[in-house]
C-alpha cells in the first residue's frame, strides 16, 4: 500500500504560530496559482489506545480536514496464538480457550466448537442438551446486543447512560450463567456430546423471570434511543454498506441482514434444534448504522420469542451423549467445518483430525474480523465522528479479531 | 437599603471598609468584591463536580462517588489533592510557554466576566453601563485560550479539538449575542443591573420576567442552546468529543493544568447560566411576591443550580451532534431564528399601544404564530431532502 506523506501540523523546527517556508509572517493562507487554498492531509493513528476502538485496534486514517480520505484497519495487537495452541492441546483443552475468543459471548463460541468436534466424532447430543444450548445461545445474543447498542450510543457521545442500562440487563443474564457454570463470562460450559452440567434446580424459573422482564427494558431502550432526533441524524445514511459489497466481502450476521440480505444460519443450516422454534429474521433496507442498530434491537425481540418457547418445552433427561468420551478422546481422521449464527455473525470452526488426541489443523472463522474488512468502504467520505460510530456498529471484539 | 438579611454582604463590606485607612479604600473595596466572587464560584465548581457525578450516577442507575466522607461529599477535595499531586507532563514537542499559559488564559477572562453579573440586590461587583458588551467581549477571550492549548500541545487530536472548538464557539457566539439583543432593546439598557430592574414588577399575578413574553421564551431557549454550545456541554461537546478525539484540546494536559481547564469550563458554564438568568429569568428577583422575604442571592443561586441540573440531565440523556450538523444548525437555524426574534420583540413592543378588547391575547398569538411558523419552516429546510425518521423493517420467516 502506498504510504501517504505524513505532515505534522507544524513542520518541526518552525516556531509554533508562524507558517513554515520563507519565514515571513502572513495572515493569509498559502494559495496555489488557481486561487484555491493549499491544504495538507493529516494522518492520524486512531488507536491502539483510543476510547472508541473497543480494545487494542488501530485505524490509520488520513484526513482532509475532518473528512476521511483513507482508512487502514490495523490489528494483531491481541494476537495470542489461539489456533496454534489449540493444535497442540487436546480437543477438550481448547474449550476454555474458545471462551476467550469473543469474550462477551463465550457460550456461542463453545457451541460452535462443540458442534464441529461432534461432527468429527459422530456424537449426538441428547435433547435436553440441545435445548440448553439454544437457551444459552439466545441469552448470549441478548447480552451481546445489549452491550453493542450501549457501546454504540457511548461512541456517539451518549455518556454511558444507555450503556449502563444495557449492562444492568446483561448482569442478570450473567448471573444466570454464573448459577449454571460457576463463571460469568468464561463459562466453559459446553462439551462434545452435550453440556458439562445439568441446569441447577430452579434455574428455568429464574431464567423465565429474566426473559419476562426483558421486554420492558427493550421498550425503554427503544424509547430512549430509536426515536432520538440526534441519534437518527447521526446514524441514518451513515456508513452505508450495499448488499452486493456485503455478500462479496463475506459479511455475515446482523450487518449483512441490515443490508437487506436474508441470511441467518439458524434458518439456513437449522443446526441444533432451531427448526423447532418459530422466529422471524428482521431485515434492513438501507444498510446504514441506524439499520444495524435497529436490526439488533429487533433481533432481541425474536431471541426472546425463541427463549420463551425453549424454556416452555425443555424436556427432562440426560445432558451428555453416553458415547462421549472425556478421556482419551480421539476422533477418526477427517475434516469438518461447522458454523453457527453467533451474535456477531457466522462463527465457524474448521478442524482436521489425523486420528490423534489433538486436532491436526484448527481454524476459526471469526465474524468480527471478516466484518471489519469493509470498514474503509463504509467510512470513506465521512467524518472522524462517523468513523467511530461505524466501527461501533460493526460490533467487533478484539479477542476474536486477533485470536 | 432594604431588608438587612438581603443586604448582609453589602453591609458587611461597608463595615469592613470603615476600618480601612483612607487611601486604601478603593483597593480594599476591589479585593472585597473579587475575593468572594472567586471563592464562591470556585466552591460552586467543587459542589457541581460532585453533583454532576452523583446526578449522572443516578441517571445511569449507579451510585456515583460515595467513598470519601459522608455520602462522598469530600470527593472534590480528594480530586483536588489528586490533581495537585499528579505529575505535570508537558510533551517535548510542545510549545512550552504557550502550553503553560493556556489554562491561565482561560481562567482569567472567565473570572473577569463575573464582575458584571448581579448575583443579588446591589451585588454586582462592577456596575458598567455596557456590562453586557463587556461580558461578551471578555467571554470571547476563552476561544483564544482553548486554541492556545490545542495548538501548542502539538498533538493531532488537540489540533482537531481546537479547530472544532474555535469553529463552534465563534459560530455560536453570533446567536448568543443576537438572542440577547431583544432584551437590550426592551430593557433599553446594556447594563445587567438595569436589565434585572426592568424585570422587577408583577402584573396579572405573574412576574414580569422576560421569559414570560413570546420573544422571551424563544430568546431564552435560543440563548440556552447557544450557551450550551459555548460552554461545550452535551449535545454540543464536540470539541472534547471524548469518544472521537479523546479530550480534544485538553489531551496533553495533566495534573493541575488539566484541573484549571476543567475549572474554566465549569466557570464558563456558570457565567453563561448567570447571564441567562439575568437576561430572561428575572435575575435575583423572586418568582412570587409572597416569597420576597427570601434574600435575593438565594434566588440567583437557586436558579443557577436549577439550570445546572438541566445541563446535567441533558448530559445524561443525549448523544453528541456531528460537526457539520452543529454548524448547519448554528447558521441555518439559530441565526435566522434569533434575527426573527428581534423582529418579534419589536412587534411586541410596538403593539403595546394597541387598544381593543383581547389585545393581550392577540399580541401573544401574533408573536408566537410568527415564531412557530419560522420554527417549522426552518426546521424543515434544515432537514432538506434528507429523510430522517423512524423506519419500518421487513421480517423474513
Amino acid at each position: 500500500m502506498k504510504t501517504t506523506v505524513v505532515e505534522p501540523p507544524v513542520p518541526s523546527g518552525a516556531p509554533v504560530g508562524l507558517p513554515a517556508g520563507d519565514g515571513r509572517f502572513s495572515l493569509l493562507p498559502k494559495t496555489s496559482f488557481d486561487g484555491r487554498v493549499e491544504t495538507e492531509l493529516l494522518e492520524v493513528a486512531m488507536g491502539p489506545h483510543h476510547p472508541s476502538t473497543h480494545g487494542v485496534f488501530r485505524m490509520d486514517v488520513v484526513l482532509d480536514g475532518e473528512t476521511i480520505v483513507k482508512l487502514k484497519p490495523v490489528f494483531g495487537y491481541l494476537h495470542r496464538n489461539h489456533e496454534k495452541i489449540a493444535e497442540n492441546v487436546s480437543y477438550l483443552a481448547s474449550i476454555p480457550y474458545t471462551d476467550r475468543l469473543d469474550y462477551l459471548c463465550s457460550m456461542t463460541n463453545n457451541w460452535a466448537y462443540a458442534l464441529s468436534v461432534e461432527k468429527l466424532a459422530g456424537l449426538e447430543p441428547p435433547e435436553r442438551a440441545e435445548y440448553i444450548r439454544v437457551i444459552m445461545a439466545e441469552l448470549t445474543r441478548l447480552a451481546n446486543h445489549v452491550c453493542l447498542i450501549g457501546f454504540l450510543a457511548q461512541d456517539m457521545g451518549a455518556l454511558g447512560t444507555p450503556l449502563m442500562y444495557g449492562f444492568r440487563e446483561r448482569e442478570k443474564i450473567l448471573d444466570l450463567f454464573e448459577a449454571l457454570s460457576g463463571s460469568r463470562m468464561m463459562c466453559n460450559y459446553m462439551r462434545f456430546g452435550g453440556c458439562r452440567l445439568d441446569l441447577p434446580p430452579g434455574w428455568v424459573r429464574e431464567a423465565r423471570v429474566v426473559v419476562d422482564n426483558f421486554p420492558k427494558f427493550l421498550e425503554e431502550f427503544d424509547n430512549l434511543l430509536s426515536g432520538n432526533e440526534i441519534l437518527m441524524a447521526r446514524t441514518q445514511g451513515v456508513g452505508v454498506l450495499t448488499a452486493e459489497l456485503a455478500v462479496n466481502a463475506g459479511i455475515t450476521g446482523p450487518m449483512l441482514r441490515a443490508s437487506g440480505v436474508n441470511y441467518d444460519i439458524r434458518k439456513v443450516d437449522r443446526y441444533g434444534i432451531y427448526d423447532r422454534f418459530e422466529f422471524r429474521v428482521p431485515l434492513g433496507d438501507h444498510g446504514d448504522v441506524y439499520d444495524r442498530y435497529m436490526i439488533r434491537l429487533l433481533e432481541m425481540w425474536e431471541s426472546l420469542k425463541i427463549l420463551r418457547q425453549a424454556l416452555d418445552d425443555i424436556p427432562e433427561g440426560p445432558v451428555m451423549d453416553p458415547n462421549a468420551k472425556i478421556r482419551n478422546f480421539k476422533p477418526k481422521p477427517g475434516e469438518c467445518y461447522e458454523r453457527i449464527e453467533g451474535p456477531k455473525g457466522e462463527l465457524g470452526f474448521y478442524l482436521v483430525s489425523d486420528g490423534g488426541a489433538n486436532p491436526y489443523r484448527y481454524r476459526v472463522r471469526p465474524p468480527s474480523l471478516v466484518n471489519l474488512t469493509v470498514l474503509e468502504d463504509m467510512c470513506l467520505g465521512h467524518n472522524v465522528a462517523d468513523a467511530v460510530a461505524i466501527l461501533g456498529s460493526v460490533d467487533i471484539v478484539l479477542g476474536e479479531v486477533d485470536r | 437599603m432594604g431588608n438587612p438579611v438581603d443586604q448582609i454582604f453589602v453591609i458587611l463590606k461597608h463595615w469592613l471598609l470603615s476600618f480601612c485607612p483612607e487611601g486604601y479604600v478603593p483597593i480594599a473595596s476591589i479585593l472585597l468584591s473579587v475575593i468572594p466572587i472567586m471563592a464562591v464560584f470556585g466552591g460552586l465548581f467543587a459542589l457541581t463536580t460532585i453533583l454532576e457525578r452523583k446526578g449522572l450516577g443516578r441517571i445511569q442507575n449507579r451510585y456515583g462517588p460515595n467513598r470519601v466522607g459522608p455520602c462522598g461529599l469530600f470527593q472534590p477535595i480528594a480530586d483536588g489533592v489528586k490533581m495537585l499531586t499528579k505529575e505535570d507532563i508537558v510533551p517535548r514537542a510542545a510549545d512550552q510557554v504557550i502550553h503553560f499559559l493556556a489554562p491561565f488564559a482561560l481562567i482569567g477572562p472567565v473570572y473577569i466576566a463575573y464582575s458584571v453579573l448581579p448575583v443579588g440586590r446591589n451585588m454586582a461587583a462592577l456596575d458598567l453601563d455596557a456590562g453586557l458588551l463587556f461580558f461578551f467581549a471578555v467571554g470571547a477571550g476563552s476561544e483564544l485560550a482553548i486554541f492556545m492549548g490545542g495548538w501548542s500541545s502539538r498533538n493531532k487530536y488537540s489540533l482537531l479539538g481546537a479547530m472544532r472548538a474555535v469553529a463552534q464557539m465563534i459560530s455560536y457566539e453570533v446567536p448568543l449575542i443576537l438572542s440577547s439583543v431583544p432584551v437590550i432593546m426592551l430593557a433599553g439598557s446594556l447594563s445587567p443591573t438595569a436589565i434585572v430592574d426592568a424585570q422587577g414588577g408583577h402584573s396579572h399575578g405573574l412576574m414580569q420576567w422576560h421569559l414570560f413574553t413570546p420573544w422571551g421564551i424563544a430568546g431564552f431557549f435560543l440563548f440556552m442552546i447557544a450557551a450550551s454550545a459555548e460552554a461545550n456541554r452535551t449535545p454540543f461537546d464536540i470539541p472534547e468529543g471524548e469518544s472521537e478525539i479523546i479530550a480534544g484540546y485538553m489531551v496533553e494536559y495533566s495534573g493541575f493544568k488539566f484541573a484549571l481547564f476543567f475549572l474554566g469550563e465549569y466557570l464558563g458554564l456558570f457565567a453563561i447560566c448567570g447571564l441567562g438568568i439575568t437576561l430572561f429569568l428575572g435575575g435575583w428577583h423572586s418568582p412570587f411576591v409572597f416569597l420576597e422575604w427570601i434574600p435575593s442571592y438565594f434566588w440567583f443561586f437557586g436558579k443557577l443550580m436549577a439550570m445546572i441540573f438541566v445541563f446535567i440531565w441533558l448530559r445524561g440523556t443525549l448523544p453528541r451532534l456531528r460537526m457539520d450538523q452543529l454548524m448547519g444548525f448554528g447558521w441555518k437555524f439559530m441565526l435566522p431564528m434569533t434575527l426573527l426574534n428581534i423582529l418579534v420583540a419589536a412587534i411586541w413592543h410596538l403593539s403595546k399601544t394597541w387598544l381593543f378588547p383581547g389585545v393581550y391575547l392577540t399580541r401573544w398569538a401574533l408573536c408566537l404564530g410568527i415564531l412557530c411558523a419560522a420554527y417549522v419552516w426552518l426546521g424543515r429546510s434544515l432537514a432538506g431532502n434528507r429523510s430522517v425518521g423512524k423506519r419500518v423493517y421487513r421480517f423474513a420467516d
